[in-house]
């Protein structure tokens, strides 16, 4: 076990040089990945992204809010088998509401401003994920796992 | 960019193409030195080499396996080779293969050749790679310089370059090499020449040896050595060394032959040659104005400038120190000869001595004055023999090495550390020892029930179990790894009975035969020609005799501790019972020495770190040991830990010390912190066909007692808890 202040830092200035993650769900046990344009709260509680309610990612939540997000620093040159971070994120997905939409929806546009007309639309969820651990894999194959929430 | 270019032509190359030594030779061409007649293969060939044959992220996986900065030397020795077998075993990209074959096409002839880095970074004012970068000598055709250049480039990521760099501060990354193909000069007479001496800045120095520089250069042979007035040229002082033998061509290469008589006798300069190399060594500072370290050679009268570069020493003298202790991580086969030599035939006889000298001396029967004075004389012979073991046995580790290159010159194996299994079951003492234990543990097993009747620790043992016990003990004493945890022969013995019965509760570990080991033997042999046999047999037996004795030393090393032992175990035992005087104060000075003792332990583990939040999930380290185990893992933090291990636990610790390798056979698989593929964790493993990883980072603080831990011996990996586990 080590302290996790550098483990933190890592994935923070990995979210922070990422826009955009995978998100997989699942739909009757079959997996589904999709990419979508997250932000997150410095203390990495929370990672939450926009879809339509019409979307295939929205059902399967719907269905089963436990998820999966890849978020990680690729350049697809050959460095990264070496420079490349990732970060796998787990948790449960809910649709946020009332203040706390309001609140992560003004977050959101700061780190996604080009998508203001996308989440002002009245057909677009705001979804939280409730994050429980952070998987975060570097120099190849160095695992290391940071427990957010039980 | 040109890929080949003639030492003439040079002139205007920039310094990054052709490299630091090569600027040189040409400016002292034009200035009309004598130089050896040469090309250049330029940097170009170099990154077309390493792009083309996907080579640059291989090196970068193989460096950063772990942060640099923390790798030690065997880690980085392990990544080195690695390296130098991929740039072996890569194949020439064809249109590089034709352009180099074109380019030295005019130069090839049948005379012999010297191939040679020239890194853009060596040979400046502020740094010198000089001996960290590999030479060839006495190379013939196209096909065998191809692979010498190939040789070269792999020297960049030399353990001893790498290190280099390390301490420069630079990117041990940001790397390119040039490589000289020069004409063989073969003097009667080379050496060095400085036109300023390293050490004091009034005086300049030359230093020679018949024949050709090479042994000089890495140390086998002692040269004369000239003080000379830097002002008027006067010489000084002439140190003459004993010369018993110089280095010539051989067949391929070079070795070491023996002087005539005549030739010992005479130094192998005369007094105006000595002004004459001086006087080359000034103008040359003059002209590239700075102080230069000349190489040279005297052929037929001609006085040749094999290179010359700036002195950086006056102003730096630590990195010169250091320079030259990663040059001194390599040692020729004539060196290492010389030091099996006086290992097997010396040393190790003399230290056998000294431990039966000291197991007849009646320490009962000594007064307590007398006793004083054996633990101080005991105190004087450990001394002795810790730094022996420093500064000889451990150097003698470098044997293991040069077998391993010479075997991945000669054979290209795929992979860079199947030498090792030339190596394994050499007799071993320390295999020898877990044989007896065995043994033990067999007659133990015939008495099952006795485990269960008297509880996990029976004080009283029957005889035909007793007796063996106490002759073990007696034979290869205490466990060192106890030492302070009380009553030592008492805790000995318990542990020694709780091992026991452990491991007669399983069936005995057994030590695979390597099946493959004479094909690999004849192999190895039919790589090299008739004349060139002895010294393939000759390299594989100083192999052999290293690796055997990187471990058998630790026993010796062991066995004297024990002596030791005894003499202040009974001084503990007389200062408990008895008053206080002037005689006991004298042995309880002599105990408190022993206390402070050098000892031959390894570094202190990496700092713990504190925060239990963060768990690793998946560790790498370096694969030591090839195999797959799961397990729980026995976590050794202190001696007292070891004792807990139960069979099919998986040993993390911070290093496999000697005097723990009893414990081997019983786990399923081994993760050290300390790093290193012939460190003697890794040794002991592979005996055993366990699953080992070693350098794996804080291993200690980041893996607990009783986790499920899979070895990947294979690909270096250590994975912790159950994959379901996250969910």
């Amino acid at each position: 076990m080590t302290h996790p202040t550098p483990v933190v830092e890592t994935i923070l200035s990995l979210f922070d040089g990422q826009q955009l993650g995978v998100l997989s769900t699942h739909c009757k046990g079959h997996p589904y990945a999709s990419l979508v344009a997250f932000a997150y709260t410095d203390d990495l509680t929370r990672l939450f992204f926009v879809t339509s309610r019409a979307t295939r990612k929205y059902d399967n939540i719907a269905a089963d809010d436990r998820v999966a997000m890849l978020i990680d620093s690729r350049s697809n040159q050959e460095i990264d088998f070496h420079e490349a971070r990732a970060v796998t994120v787990t948790g449960r997905v809910h649709e946020a509401s009332g203040d706390e939409a309001a609140t992560l929806k003004e977050r959101y546009l700061i780190r996604h401003p080009f998508l203001k007309n996308f989440v002002h639309a009245p057909t677009c969820a705001l979804m939280v994920m409730r994050v429980q651990r952070c998987i975060l894999v570097e120099q190849f194959q160095n695992v290391t796992e940071y427990e957010v929430a039980p | 960019m040109k890929l080949v270019i003639a030492l003439s032509d040079i002139r205007d190359a920039p310094v990054a193409w052709v490299g630091g030594k090569a600027t040189a030779l040409a400016r002292m061409k034009w200035a009309g030195v004598p130089v050896p007649d040469a090309v250049c293969v330029t940097s170009e060939a170099y990154r077309l080499f390493v792009s083309e044959g996907g080579l640059k992220e291989r090196i970068l996986m193989e460096l950063s396996r772990k942060p640099f900065a923390q790798m030690r030397w065997e880690e980085v020795w392990d990544a080195a080779l690695r390296i130098r077998n991929l740039f072996l075993t890569t194949p020439w990209p064809p249109h590089l293969y034709a352009a180099l074959a074109e380019g030295l096409n005019g130069f090839l002839d049948e005379r012999p050749l010297v191939v040679r880095s020239s890194c853009p970074g060596e040979d400046s004012a502020e740094s010198s790679f000089a001996g960290l970068h590999e030479s060839y000598v006495n190379v013939r055709g196209l096909e065998a310089t191809l692979e010498r250049i190939k040789g070269v480039w792999a020297s960049l990521w030399s353990d001893g370059a790498l290190l280099y760099r390390r301490e420069l501060g630079g990117d041990v990354h940001l790397s390119t090499m040039a490589v000289i193909v020069q004409h063989l000069v073969t003097g009667e007479v080379s050496g060095v020449g400085f036109s300023q001496s390293p050490h004091t800045s009034s005086e300049g120095a030359v230093e020679a040896v018949y024949g050709l520089n090479q042994g000089l250069v890495d140390g086998t042979i002692e040269p004369d050595h000239w003080r000379l007035d830097r002002e008027t040229g006067a010489v000084l002082e002439h140190r003459e060394p004993l010369r018993s033998s110089y280095v010539g061509p051989d067949s391929t290469g070079v070795r070491a032959f023996p002087l005539s008589g005549a030739k010992a006798q005479t130094p192998p300069l005369m007094p105006e040659e000595v002004t004459r190399i001086f006087e080359l060594a000034c103008r040359l500072e003059r002209l590239f104005g700075a102080a230069q370290d000349l190489e040279w050679t005297l052929a037929k009268g001609t006085l040749h400038a094999l290179q010359s570069r700036p002195i950086t020493t006056l102003d730096s003298g630590d990195s010169s120190d250091r320079n030259g202790l990663y040059q001194s991580l390599h040692r020729s086969y004539e060196n290492l000869n010389a030091l099996r030599e006086r290992i097997e035939n010396h040393l190790l006889p003399e230290m056998v001595r000294a431990v039966d000298d000291m197991a007849e001396a009646p320490l009962l029967t000594l007064s307590d004055r007398d006793l004083a004075e054996e633990i101080k004389a005991r105190l004087e012979v450990n001394e002795r023999w810790v730094q022996v073991y420093w500064t000889e046995f451990i150097p003698y580790a470098h044997g293991i090495r040069l077998f391993g290159q010479v075997y991945n010159d000669a054979v290209k194996p795929e992979d860079p550390f199947e030498f090792t299994s030339l190596l394994t079951h050499t007799p071993l003492m320390g295999m020898a020892r877990n044989r007896r234990l065995n043994e033990l543990a067999e007659l133990f097993r015939t008495r099952g029930d006795l485990g269960q009747e008297a509880g996990r620790n029976p004080i009283h043992l029957p005889p035909e179990l007793e007796e063996p016990l106490t002759a073990y003990i007696d034979t290869y004493g205490a466990f060192p790894w106890l030492e302070g945890e009380g009553s030592r022969s008492q805790q000995t013995r318990a542990s020694l009975v709780t091992l026991l019965f452990e491991m007669a509760r399983h069936p005995p570990a057994s030590e695979p035969t390597i099946e493959a080991a004479p094909q690999l033997e004849a192999q190895f042999l039919g790589c090299f020609a008739e004349g060139e046999k002895a010294y393939a047999r000759g390299v594989l037996a100083l192999g052999r005799s290293s690796y055997r004795l990187r471990d058998d030393d630790n026993i010796y090393m062991g066995q004297l501790e024990t002596q030791l032992l005894r003499a202040v175990d009974e001084g503990r035992k007389r200062l408990e019972e008895g008053h206080e005087d002037t005689v006991t104060a004298q042995l309880r000075d002599e105990i408190e020495r022993f206390g402070i003792r050098s000892t031959i332990k390894s570094a202190a583990s990496d700092t713990p770190v504190g925060g239990p939040v963060v768990k690793a999930r998946q560790i790498m380290g370096q694969p030591a040991g090839q195999g797959m185990a799961q397990g729980r893992a026995r976590v050794i933090r202190t001696p007292k830990d070891l004792g807990g291990l139960k069979h099919g636990e998986i040993l993390v610790c911070d290093v496999v010390e000697p005097n723990m390798t009893w414990a081997v056979p019983l786990a399923a698989g081994i993760v050290e912190r300390r790093g290193g593929m012939l460190i003697h964790g890794a040794i002991i493993a592979r005996e055993y066909g366990l699953p080992c990883v070693t350098g794996v980072p804080d291993a200690t603080q980041r893996i607990e007692t009783g986790d499920r831990v899979t070895v990947d011996g294979y690909l270096g990996m250590v994975i912790l808890g159950e994959s379901t586990s996250v969910f």
